[in-house]
């Protein structure tokens, strides 16, 4: 690492994130000031876009080589009021929290107090979006059985495929031109809106064309002061870049990643999406200016490094924009999802390993950061090679890179109605969901909590939490002549909080579309422009929308407890269940010991028990997938929980698998913690005994100790264990190779382990600034030993 | 036909190539102080305390007619003499507490449960393993799970002390790929003294296996006081060397985590209680093996 790198990197790591107020401030200024009347809402969002990219601060590190930031300077986080408005009690919370904190300057605090919070209170998105929503929906929300995630944020989960290098913005800006000819208002009665749209869209790629250009100018400013001669070629260079990108497409590998990065800024500045922005298969898209740089020497590898490096650092330096409540308990982290892909296949289904895939493990490791976060998709056809460097690096035990099916992923593309040219060319979006890079707006809309809904169901649709009615009534459960019923009652009330939160949705869908247009990502996602539609509205060619489901662990192991011990060997009866559910077990600590160590576990390859977690996938299968959503697809099953497993579970009272009130459930589709106890193999069989190629992705977590791959040969069974799970289509792995000692030493004395990076659920995060429960939950996770 | 064993391990990749199940045979014709598995010698089903489980609700108390168990401070004790082994304890326990080790098993349900596993034996170069205990003890089923094994085409790892009927190994060595081989102590005194059995029945048959042509990775127990001396390690060094076939040779350090398996089941040998060998010791081993031309690794 070189000396620029070490002092950008440190300066990231430990710069403590806050809160900017810029944005807001200058995005009030424009709806304030410069707002005309009867300016369409595309029109509008794009020139407030415009706004702020033309009066932001322009911030050059010293000694950076990408430049560019989202904020006034390296973790300094904007805020989006036109989405949600923090109070100032928000902003209290904000700085004095313990975990995710965000300093607040006085200044900030002021600004929001007497310009922000005056102009946007009672016109933000979240409260339009609460005040449409039903009681019945308010009231499952408060209880815990799904969360909202564009209460917050908007939809995004977007994700750049290889046309920003073959394109500038000015072939986007003729492209849009050419639609603008092609409308034809009097036969198409969108066209007006089209043209709106479409005009809006001109305007955004302006937008960050100047952006880019003040970038230019700051670093002829800086040249002139600059006394090292070195810095000064550089920057003048960061000067041409800047002046060609992104206007045009980029000439070599530095003006390639400065290009991604102002698209990439672009995203985030214009609305607080989800997810970020990512981008995507960076070995593949990035190699031909790799090689053709090297070729004729403008590039060596080390400098090629070293630019990979600053790119690196970047991202790092965006945390996640301040959440709140729900939001934040849900995805109470820093991380923002980018995902760099490496591996997979080519368009034409070939190996697409190349030299720098190698080189993005290598600066992954080096880098040791927790954004971006990194994954090796994996084919049949990627060489053995590649898979046992990304295990290497698996080894140094921060939970990257995380891996990928591409062949079972084609096949789940193929299967939601891609092409195969864009599954090909797709992957994973930021945590393990799939993605038509390029061409689709995958939403994800909010958890579901699945233990809950059979904590309904075992109450007559009462939660026992609060004594509201939440669900349908269906009946007392000690009336249930076997299990079969209880398994009907359970789809009964599952359909009708997935039907809620669909009605929710489809309403909030609508919102987005007519309130928060976003001429900037649609521009960049196929087929808005030809469509004249924007990202929120169906513009892209693709629009999956998810739901995603948390608790299978925790859910089937409940449900294997009640069929096992109640119905099949009549060692509980229902009452004594219930009853020792609703105390907590305050008197039944026998009743417990008996659920969680007599009827068997999800994750041990016991078929009695897998049985169910088919029967728990198929049911949310049954009653999610092929839904409509309101922009002409459709609606898909993923599981994965970010940590909504740890909020669900505060939540969720106790359940039949032994689990006390208020403990985490299960994370993504791994065993319950601590109930797998025949190894990974068996664990590995009981996750691919549900139908994988059937969901948008799924997420498995396995702890290794460290002595698992102390040498080669536990590297290689580790690289032919990831290949027999791929073999069964299982979707991704990730892997935490640390003990669980030194978690707790972590624990115990934070700052002996600041840098301490583990893997959490599609992210990784640093350990000591996860909350209590969120530590105690990776530590409870079964070491595979 | 059944077979009495007392674990199967999946995932084990210190115990042959690649991923492979290995199924802990239990019953062994030794009986050596170090043993990692106590719980693998006693032929017969054993009860096992793990009295930090017990959650106190006394059931077992009750249940027990021969007043077998008692509570002596707060803890579950077990009066081995009086037990009959007639399992009512463990039906009542709730937590785990009181375990059997030990289960018969039929070759059918093995290779079930071995066929499991066959996607990462395919993957890895992987497969099963038998060990212990000692299989050669329960030679028939073992025979026969093996046998089993070679018509899927799962290869087949047998882990032996090589104390064994020459005509019940050679039977059994037909289905075996590879063979993992314990040697000990090269002072037949010795040997006696620790294992309570001569070393020439084992040494033959190492030879005659290395004869026949048969792949062995030979693992050597690096027990400080009772191995490791010098005079010990060079005479192993001198008795491998002229010997075919020995794909590898592996050290395998004495360390203490299996001491509290040994407390709860209460194995009757005292347990030999040392240090871990240092990493300078066990090179120092490895040098006095490579004078005599052998290559050596540590662990697996």
């Amino acid at each position: 690492m070189t000396e620029r790198i070490l002092r950008l990197r440190q300066k990231s790591i430990t710069t403590q994130p806050y809160v900017s107020s810029e944005r807001a401030q200058l995005l009030t200024e424009f709806y304030k000031k410069h707002l005309r009347e009867n300016t369409s809402p595309p029109v509008t969002r794009a020139l407030a876009f415009k706004y702020i990219l033309e009066h932001k601060e322009i911030f050059i590190d010293d000694g950076e080589l990408i430049v560019g930031e989202r904020g006034p300077g390296p973790r300094g986080a904007p805020t989006y009021p036109e989405l949600c408005c923090h109070t100032l009690q928000d902003l209290d919370i904000l700085n004095s929290r313990k975990k995710t904190r965000f300093q607040v300057s006085d200044d900030a605090r002021k600004t929001y107090e007497t310009i922000i919070i005056p102009f946007w209170q009672g016109k933000t998105l979240r409260e339009k979006l609460f005040n449409a929503m039903s009681e019945k929906w308010k009231d499952a929300f408060h209880a815990g059985i799904f969360t909202e995630f564009m209460e917050q944020r908007s939809p995004g989960h977007a994700i750049m495929d290889d046309k920003i290098y073959h394109k500038g913005l000015l072939q986007f800006k003729e492209e849009i031109t050419r639609s603008r000819a092609q409308l034809d208002p009097k036969n198409d009665p969108q066209a007006q809106h089209k043209e709106q749209e479409l005009r809006a869209m001109d305007i955004a790629a302006d937008a960050l064309i100047s952006f880019a250009r003040r970038h230019a100018e700051k670093a002829r400013e800086l040249m002139k002061t600059e006394r090292d001669e070195t810095r000064k070629t550089e920057l003048a260079t960061i000067a041409q870049i800047c002046a060609h990108v992104p206007a045009q497409s980029p000439r070599n590998f530095w003006e390639a990643l400065q290009m991604y990065w102002f698209i990439h800024l672009g995203v985030i500045t214009e609305l607080n999406v989800w997810d970020s922005f990512n981008p995507g298969r960076l070995d593949v898209n990035l190699y031909p200016f790799f090689k053709k740089d090297l070729a004729d020497g403008s590039l060596t590898k080390e400098s090629a490094v070293e630019l990979l490096q600053c790119f690196w650092i970047k991202f790092n330096n965006q945390p996640a924009p301040p959440k709140v409540g729900v939001t934040e308990e849900q995805s109470a982290t820093y991380q923002d999802f980018s995902l760099i892909n490496t591996g997979g296949i080519l368009k034409d289904g070939s190996d697409a390993v190349n030299e720098l895939s190698f080189l993005i493990l290598d600066v992954l490791e080096e880098m040791h950061m927790m954004m971006p976060s990194t994954c090796v998709q994996l084919s049949k056809y990627n060489p053995e090679d590649f898979l046992l460097q990304a295990v290497r690096v698996v080894k140094k035990g921060f939970g990257q890179p995380s891996f990928f099916n591409t062949d079972a992923i084609i096949q789940e593309f193929l299967r939601a109605g891609k092409t195969l040219r864009d599954a090909r060319q797709g992957g994973p979006s930021g945590c393990v969901t799939i993605s038509a890079f390029g061409k689709e707006s995958c939403t994800l809309t909010g958890y579901m909590n699945w233990p809950k809904i059979l904590e309904i169901a075992l109450h007559d649709g009462k939660d026992p939490n609060t004594g509201i009615q939440l669900g349908t009534q269906t009946g007392d459960p000690q009336n249930f002549d076997n299990f079969g019923d209880l398994l009907e009652v359970y789809k009964k009330q599952l359909r009708y909080f997935v039907d809620l939160k669909i009605e929710g949705n489809s309403i909030i869908e609508r919102l987005y579309a007519e309130h928060m247009p976003a001429p900037f990502m649609s521009l960049l996602t196929d087929d808005c422009i030809s469509r004249g539609k924007d990202y929120h509205d169906g513009g892209p060619r693709y629009n999956v929308t998810y739901i995603q489901g948390v608790g299978m662990g925790t859910i089937t192991d409940a449900l294997s407890a009640i069929q096992y011990l109640v119905y099949d060997h009549k060692m509980l009866t229902m009452d004594d269940l219930l009853r020792a559910l609703d105390t907590n077990f305050a008197d039944d600590e026998r009743v417990r010991q008996i659920l969680l160590n007599v009827p068997p576990k999800y994750g041990n390859d016991d078929d009695y028990v897998d049985a169910l977690a088919r029967a728990v996938f198929d049911a949310y299968f049954e009653v999610l997938d092929g839904r409509d959503n309101t922009k002409g697809d459709k609606y898909r099953v993923n599981l994965l929980p970010t940590t909504a497993h740890i909020y669900f579970g505060q939540m969720t009272g106790a359940t039949a698998n032994g689990r006390k009130a208020g403990e985490p459930l299960s994370d993504g589709v791994s065993p319950s913690q601590g109930a797998d106890h025949n190894g990974p193999t068996a664990v590995i069989k009981s996750v691919a005994k549900i139908d994988h190629l059937k969901t948008g992705g799924t997420l498995l977590n396995q702890k290794f100790l460290p002595d698992l791959l102390k040498d080669e040969a536990g590297l290689c069974n580790l690289a032919h264990l990831i290949r027999a799970y791929f073999r069964l289509n299982g979707h991704h792995i990730q892997f935490n190779v640390i003990d669980a000692q030194t978690l707790r030493d972590a624990q115990e004395y934070p700052d002996k382990y600041r840098d301490l990076i583990v893997r959490v659920a599609g992210y990784s995060d640093y350990f000591v600034d996860l909350g209590k429960d969120l530590q105690n939950e990776i530590i409870s996770r079964t070491e595979q030993s | 036909m059944e077979g009495l064993i007392f674990d199967i391990k999946k995932y084990a990749i210190h115990d042959g190539p690649g991923i492979r199940t290995t199924i802990f045979l239990k019953g062994c014709p030794l009986h050596c102080p170090w043993c990692h598995n106590p719980e693998g010698i006693k032929p017969q089903p054993e009860i096992m305390l793990s009295p930090e489980r017990c959650i106190h609700c006394e059931q077992c108390l009750h249940a027990c007619e021969r007043g077998a168990l008692q509570r002596r401070s707060d803890v579950i004790a077990l009066n081995r003499e009086k037990c009959d082994r007639c399992g009512v304890c463990l039906d009542v326990c709730c937590s785990r507490a009181i375990e059997q080790v030990g289960r018969h098993i039929t070759v059918e349900q093995a290779a079930e449960e071995i066929e499991r596993d066959r996607v990462f034996y395919e993957e890895s170069g992987g497969g099963v393993t038998l060990s212990g205990g000692e299989p050669l003890m329960q030679p028939q089923f073992t025979r026969a799970l093996l046998k089993d094994c070679k018509k899927k085409g799962i290869h087949t790892v047998l882990d032996t002390c090589g104390y064994a009927d020459p005509e019940i190994l050679q039977e059994v060595s037909e289905f075996v790929d590879l063979f993992l081989f314990d040697v000990k102590i090269m002072d037949d005194e010795k040997h006696k003294h620790y294992t309570g059995v001569s070393n020439q029945q084992i040494f033959y048959n190492l030879r005659t296996l290395s004869e026949n042509g048969k792949t062995i990775h030979i693992r050597i127990p690096i027990i400080p006081g009772i191995t490791d001396d010098e005079g010990n390690i060079h005479m192993v060094g001198t008795f491998l060397a002229p010997l075919q076939h020995i794909d590898k040779i592996s050290l395998l350090p004495y360390h203490r985590a299996w001491l509290m398996k040994h407390r709860k089941i209460k194995a009757s040998n005292e347990p030999w209680i040392a240090d871990t060998p240092s990493p300078v010791s066990l090179t120092r081993i490895q040098e006095v093996l490579e004078t005599c031309r052998l290559n050596t690794s540590i662990g697996g």
